[in-house]
């Protein structure tokens, strides 16, 4: 099947295992993601205000692509899927934006929120399945006892992002048990990494990483897999981590480890 | 803090403006303290979050616009996840930082940091949000 795919800035640079992996995957696993052409950074972070409209363009613009092809349009990054997807339920339920949006794109039919924006997490859940994923594993990940860190940006807001459980998430916890590994939980796994504070608060960053880390390994965690560059970033930056404690690395790195397509 | 009855009709220009960037209802809080219990941040704050409403309930923008509580908030989002009244508490920590940011001459990040961002192997999307939040 075929899908429209975003990347956002950080994984055409920093991130690019994130997106490799994700995409040498998705062949293996029969679905199609075809990068959009004239993607325009979505800002990482959503503007929060209600009367800015300029920051929310970029989003507007993939949106619309998305729905020219007819295509689902699925995010990779947690950070650009909350502002691409907090953008589109903009373009749903507020009248006065989705006006000023409009007169400024002149576009030839008035766009108002008809695209659907998965992530690749969804993906492999909702359209593939994780027993069908489950089946196609080659290389079990059976005995690693990886921590799933969730963040903020995949769950919350609950009724927009509509992914998971904000508290009690599972939808990572179970990807883990289809690859055979042993997920592990603990309390910190939704927990802010601190997000954009470390551009100029990074004590206060430091001690909401060693919160996460400590928490994950009390609980018997030896690796840790996220969604996002800015929480790797942030999580691998804590003292715990720079003393080897626990690796960090992207959730389509071990699905790519155990479909066999890591190297290469 | 003050013990003072609160009207819908505080003055101050601020909280108007405040009330427009957010789109959120400061008297929809009943000052329960969930905002405060579970923010992940909350030790890079001088004033806890529960007390940001109180002040604006208040009417006493200035001391929020001092605070570092508004450039310590990291926009996670929990408070409004456990918020009983739902306030969004991100979207007016959020409307407090335009406030100084729209002023001419209080941008809080320069073009020349970036080399030296990079150089720590920081991720662009924090240096991008960085101009986001830190710049207008
Ligand atoms: S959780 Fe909501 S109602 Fe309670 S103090 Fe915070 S903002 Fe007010
Ligand atoms: S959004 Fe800000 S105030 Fe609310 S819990 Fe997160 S850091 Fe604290």
């Amino acid at each position: 099947m075929n899908y429209s795919y975003y990347p956002g800035c950080t994984l055409k640079t920093k991130a690019q295992g994130l997106e490799a992996c994700a995409f040498k995957s998705a062949q293996v696993l029969g679905v199609n993601l075809v990068e959009q052409e004239e993607w325009q950074c979505c800002g990482a972070v959503y503007p929060l205000a209600a009367d800015e409209i300029g920051t929310k363009l970029a989003s507007v613009r993939s949106l619309v692509a998305a729905r020219t092809k007819g295509e689902k349009l699925v995010t990779l990054c947690a950070a650009c899927h909350q502002v691409i997807k907090r953008v589109n339920h903009d373009m749903k339920t507020k009248e006065d934006m989705r006006e000023k949006v409009n007169n400024y794109l002149q576009l030839k039919e008035d766009y108002q929120g008809e695209s659907e924006v998965i992530h690749y997490l969804e993906l492999l859940r909702d359209e593939v399945g994780f027993e069908s994923l489950a089946k196609k594993v080659k290389v079990s990940l059976a005995g690693r006892k990886v921590a799933a860190y969730y963040g903020c940006l995949l769950l919350r807001p609950r009724e927009i992002m509509d992914f998971d459980d904000p508290e009690r998430p599972t939808i990572l916890e179970k990807f883990l048990e289809s690859l055979g590994a042993s997920p592990v939980n603990y309390p910190y796994r939704t927990e802010c990494c601190g997000g954009y504070l470390s551009i100029e608060r990074e004590e206060v960053v430091e001690k909401m990483v060693n919160k996460i880390i400590d928490s994950a390994l009390q609980q018997g965690a030896e690796e840790i897999v996220t969604a996002c560059p800015l929480c790797k970033y942030n999580l691998e930056n804590s003292s715990l981590c720079q003393k080897g404690e626990i690796v960090v690395s992207y959730f389509t790195e071990l699905l790519a480890e155990s479909l066999q397509v890591k190297e290469g | 803090m003050l013990r003072e009855k609160i009207t819908p009709d505080t003055t101050k220009k601020e909280i108007g403006q405040i009330s427009e960037i957010s789109d959120e209802k400061i008297l929809d809080c009943l000052q329960c303290g969930k905002c405060t219990a579970g923010c992940p941040a909350i030790h890079g704050m001088d004033i806890m979050p529960h007390q940001v409403i109180r002040l604006l309930q208040l009417g006493q923008v200035d001391k929020l616009l001092a605070s570092t509580t508004i450039w310590g908030c990291a926009a996670c989002f929990t408070c409004l996840s456990r918020c009983p009244r739902k306030v969004d508490l991100s979207k007016i920590m959020e409307a407090l930082r335009l406030i100084v940011l729209r002023t001419k001459g209080n941008q809080r990040l320069e073009i020349d940091k970036v080399p030296e961002l990079l150089a720590k192997q920081i991720p662009q999307q924090a240096i991008v949000s960085g101009f986001r939040k830190y710049v207008k």
